[in-house]
């Protein structure tokens, strides 16, 4: 019960952020909902032009948008979450609190969690009102899509959190682009089997590139490929396992060289 | 029964040790002074009593836990407060107090931030941004985030330092209230030598990463001659011995 009111002490802070700042609330959904806007005309234009098929056209790409944008939101809504912890100065407050750092990492994924689905559904809405997508009509298997996605936002975030205790602000650039930099080997608009032989192996060892498989297997053949999501989710316990490591060692060589004390500047 | 007691406290970083092998105690209801000049090793001692650093050599027992084993029940029991750690600005004061009612687990979380509201004269400003606050509304808001879990030990960084004179004394007053009331354990690193002199029954003086000297202020004078311990800081900070006893 104490861990519970820990973790619920920390996810009040953040939500205390949001609820006296209307443009941290838009800004949640900004680019989920521009990147529908531009995906969706634009796949509509690539199905006028193609003919048959063009409704699954769309549909690949929208959902390959929706989807990858959770990945994008749960990855930022964790590791910003943390950031901002550095912004306000406040590690030192909480690291000399009884949080453990794995209570905080828990309010760090609750906050992810609020944070994408504030920031997805408004884009879903409105790729079912514009362009007449429903992303659950891949079926209730889009969970488990969704589910490996946002654990794969979580481990990226996690490493980046790593890189900042190790080697400061000066890393914060990085949250912001690290999981964009792996979207060409996500495989999200496109099979894997289009990439170079020597590219492929990267992207398979991503869980994304798995769970796109997925969806395109779902939305074009109706079948649930589970062997796909079985490699995502087992791909996801290993890194999730390998960043969480990696965490631990950089927290306490952070504790141990004075970091945590100095972070931020 | 002792509330701090460090033993052969070290800790080197790559190029330089800041602190050099420092032992000392305090026992319980005590308020200790941590005097030295800048680089003397006062923030990186009190650090490691924190748990934010861990020491290169040497152990940490606070309250009964070791705190290279039971760091986060040590935790549970003690606070710090200092003028240079900022709360997130864009909370109000008592979203703040909130927060750390709920991070180190106070019951009757509203009772506890009205309480203290009313100890520090804070009920004003509870509605107000901590960002917004004057310093010395700040230093107060400071002190009442480190009193949330009523610490059995209580460490201040210069509480107040950039307060004026009479909010500054306001604060010892304070203190010197709490600590007698709660029977609190006090570490104070302080550059305020009346502060020190007014409040500490006992004054650690740091150089270099060491102890050099310690004792009641009154003692501290006597064996330097001094009249205040401003002076007696100085004899210490110029490499000035002490009389022979």
């Amino acid at each position: 019960m104490m861990a519970l009111r820990r973790i619920w002490g920390l996810v009040y802070r953040h939500l205390c952020v949001y609820r006296g700042s209307w443009p941290r609330l838009v800004d949640l959904a900004y680019w989920p909902v521009l990147q529908m806007v531009i995906w969706g005309f634009t796949s509509h234009f690539f199905a006028s032009r193609v003919g048959g098929g063009g409704a699954m056209t769309v549909g690949m790409l929208l959902g390959g948008v929706l989807l990858w944008e959770m990945a994008l939101r749960s990855h930022l809504g964790f590791s910003v979450t943390f950031m901002e912890e550095v912004w306000s100065r406040n590690l030192g407050h909480i690291f000399i609190s009884p949080l453990r750092p794995h209570e905080m990492l828990s309010a760090l994924t609750i906050m992810s969690v609020v944070r994408t689905f504030l920031g997805v559904c408004p884009a879903a809405v409105l790729a079912w009102a514009l362009y007449k997508f429903n992303l659950l009509s891949v079926g209730p298997v889009v969970v488990l899509f969704a589910v490996n996605l946002m654990v794969m936002g979580w481990w990226i975030a996690l490493g980046c959190i790593s890189l900042i205790l190790s080697q400061g602000g000066g890393a914060e650039s990085l949250v912001w682009s690290m999981l964009a930099g792996l979207t060409p080997f996500a495989c999200v608009y496109y099979p894997v089997a289009i990439m170079p032989h020597w590219l492929q192996p990267v992207a398979l060892a991503l869980p994304a590139a798995h769970v796109f498989e997925g969806v395109r297997a779902a939305l074009g053949q109706g079948i649930i490929r589970w062997d796909h999501l079985a490699w995502a989710a087992g791909l996801n316990i290993f890194w999730l396992l390998a960043a969480n490591a990696l965490f631990l060692q950089q927290f306490y060589a952070a504790r141990r060289n004075g970091a945590l004390m100095n972070i931020g500047e | 029964m002792y509330a701090i007691r460090a033993e052969n406290l070290t800790k080197r970083y790559k190029t330089a040790t800041a602190v050099d092998g420092i032992s000392f105690s305090a026992a319980c209801g005590e308020t200790v002074g941590l005097l030295g000049g800048n680089g003397a090793g006062k923030t990186t001692t009190i650090a490691m009593l924190l748990g934010l650093i861990v020491p290169t050599a040497g152990s940490i027992n606070i309250l009964g836990h070791d705190m290279a084993t039971d760091r986060f029940a040590a935790l549970a029991k003690m606070n710090f407060s200092s003028p240079y750690v900022a709360l997130p600005h864009r909370l109000t004061v008592a979203q703040n107090l909130r927060v750390y009612c709920h991070l180190y687990g106070v019951r009757h979380t509203e009772t506890r931030i009205a309480e203290l509201a009313e100890e520090l004269e804070l009920g004003p400003l509870l509605n107000r941004p901590a960002g917004q606050l004057s310093a010395g509304q700040k230093t107060r808001v400071a002190l009442a985030k480190a009193l949330v879990n009523r610490p059995e030990l209580l460490l201040l960084d210069e509480p107040t330092a950039s307060l004026d004179p009479d909010t500054g004394d306001l604060v010892r007053s304070w203190l010197e209230r709490y600590r007698a009331e709660s029977g609190c354990t006090i570490l104070l690193a302080s550059h305020n030598m009346a502060e020190v002199s007014r409040l500490c029954s006992t004054v650690l003086m740091m150089k270099r990463g060491t102890i050099v000297d310690r004792g009641t202020p009154a003692a501290l004078l006597d064996r330097y001659r001094r009249e205040d311990l401003e002076d007696v800081f100085l004899d210490i900070a110029r490499d000035r011995q002490a009389e022979p006893a």
